[in-house]
């Protein structure tokens, strides 16, 4: 366990980084997919149908795929400047918000339908029934599954080492090349995530039973 | 498609905006997906030359190979993971605290940390340290060690989600713990599982992909080896995010399809597994299901 007393800044530098990944990309998936989640069920029918084939194409197509496909494919073809941290950011948040997107549909429509017709009844527009009836009691329904998204985007942020993002991963496979011990890196990677996924595991099952409620 | 309940029956205002918003809608995603298309034929990225390769058997060959790769890693892993999950589920169900520790520490290690960590372990470390094992196999035991943590979740969810008097039952008739168990809740249990487990299978799919970092030629890394081979890697890439997208499209219609079913068939009970990447999520629903059997 040398290899981890020795690089210890590393490892925590790696940290702060996919700390800082997630944080970002799962504000940003949450916007995205609230978004995606209106679109799919309003009775706009072109954003209905781009709703679904973003969410169906996205959510099926693996992340590492999403990774070189959008780096090595897409942006060198777009003439668009992405970094290469921002280029981890968005194909994480695209991923992710798939994700959101389902969990908040799925919150949608556990309320009640009785709420939207009331919302109507009032002559609320769709947006304004949407936004001010349905999603705030949705909300509460989706904290359980946005929990778990949480905790699989901190562990699929792994994925920007793929290219070459800086993170915990990218920085295990550092040491482990510099230091030649591929196994004693890795291992120490293995418990930073942990350090990282348990207690976010605990918080989030906390904030659960604070805030969520079953139908 | 059918319209959502939300927006059925509007008035005459909200129908006019509708049509505004639906051609405003309209007019921007084809306009975006104008400027897109335009920016890659200004590239050549529509250059037949560019996409030859793929009217060739050969490519096509040797890309289904790597997809047959992936098949038999997320099959093998798949089935391995369903033995050693049970057994998992089981541990953690069981009174003895011996049992149940080790399979707590194992689901909840596990689970904790990110496959692309696992597989690396596996191809790189074990091998490292001296463990003779193909980078194949290190693939595999990296998914196995991963899903049958989630599906040990999983199958959790699933017998707690059964009434309590099959055991009861089962008890009744004189069976011991394990014999009721192995005889009476597994069995359903399973069955209550399989559209977790379609589901699942989905995301097994999707994680064999990581085989490429420890160069196991599935269907990513022979996309990625066509594509610097012809020097056409967005083609490459996208010819396998396609078939991607086939495979695991028609495996997560059949299980929101045996959800439904499911969901008809025991009304309530069923586990909701839509929407929700690594089924972390059952395991809360097992949690929770748990709490409500014990008080």
């Amino acid at each position: 366990m040398n290899i981890v007393v020795d690089n210890f800044d590393a490892y925590v530098g790696g940290m702060v980084d996919t700390i800082v990944l997630t944080l970002l990309s799962f504000a940003l998936a949450f916007v995205v997919g609230t978004v995606v989640a209106g679109f799919r069920v309003s009775p706009v029918p072109p954003l209905r149908a781009a709703g679904t084939a973003y969410v169906n194409i996205v959510r099926n197509t693996p992340l590492a795929v999403l990774m070189v496909l959008f780096w090595f494919g897409l942006l060198p073809n777009l003439g668009f400047r992405f970094s290469r941290f921002w280029a981890g950011i968005f194909v994480l948040t695209a991923y992710t918000g798939t994700f959101v997107a389902e969990a908040v549909r799925a919150g949608i429509n556990s309320v009640a339908v009785g709420q939207a017709e009331a919302g109507r009844s009032l002559g609320l527009t769709f947006p304004a029934t949407l936004g001010q009836v349905i999603m705030p009691q949705a909300m509460r329904t989706v904290v359980q599954p946005l929990g778990s998204i949480f905790i699989a985007l901190i562990k699929n942020s792994a994925l920007v080492t793929i290219i070459s993002v800086p993170n915990l991963t990218k920085a295990g496979e550092d040491i482990g090349t510099k230091s030649a011990d591929l196994f004693g890196s890795i291992v120490g990677v293995g418990l930073a995530y942990l350090v990282l996924t348990l207690p976010a595991g605990a918080a989030v099952g906390w904030i659960e039973r604070r805030v969520a409620f079953r139908r | 498609m059918t319209a959502p309940v939300l927006a059925d029956a509007l008035g005459p205002r909200s129908r006019r905006q509708a049509r505004v918003a639906s051609v405003a809608a309209a007019v921007v995603i084809v306009g975006v997906a104008a400027l897109f298309v335009r920016r890659l034929q200004d590239r050549g990225q529509f250059d037949a030359a560019l996409w030859r390769p793929f009217t060739i058997w050969g490519t096509w060959k040797f890309l289904l190979i790597g997809l047959l790769t992936t098949l038999k890693a997320a099959g093998l892993a798949m089935a391995l993971s369903l033995a050693l999950g049970t057994l998992l589920a089981l541990g953690r169900l069981a009174r003895s605290f011996v049992v149940r520790l080790p399979a707590v520490v194992f689901v909840e290690f596990f689970r904790g940390l990110p496959l692309y960590v696992l597989i690396l372990f596996c191809g790189f470390g074990l091998i490292d340290v001296g463990l003779e094992i193909s980078k194949f196999q290190a693939l595999v035991l990296g998914l196995t060690l991963y899903n049958s943590a989630i599906l040990g979740e999983v199958f959790r969810a699933g017998i707690l989600s059964l009434d309590r008097g099959q055991t009861e039952a089962a008890f009744a008739v004189g069976l011991g713990y394990w014999e009721a168990m192995l005889l009476v809740v597994v069995p359903q249990a399973f069955r209550r599982m399989i559209p977790a487990i379609v589901s699942q299978l989905v995301t097994l799919l999707k994680d064999t992909s990581l085989g490429f970092v420890i160069l196991v030629e599935e269907l990513l890394r022979r996309s990625q080896l066509a594509g610097q081979f012809f020097s056409n890697p967005l083609q490459a890439y996208a010819i396998a995010a396609l078939m991607y997208v086939i495979v695991n499209y028609s495996l997560s219609r059949l299980a929101r399809r045996l959800e439904i079913r499911q969901r008809r068939r025991y009304s309530a009970g069923a586990i909701q597994v839509t929407g929700v990447e690594d089924l972390a999520i059952v395991g809360a629903q097992a949690e929770a299901a748990q709490a409500q059997a014990e008080g």
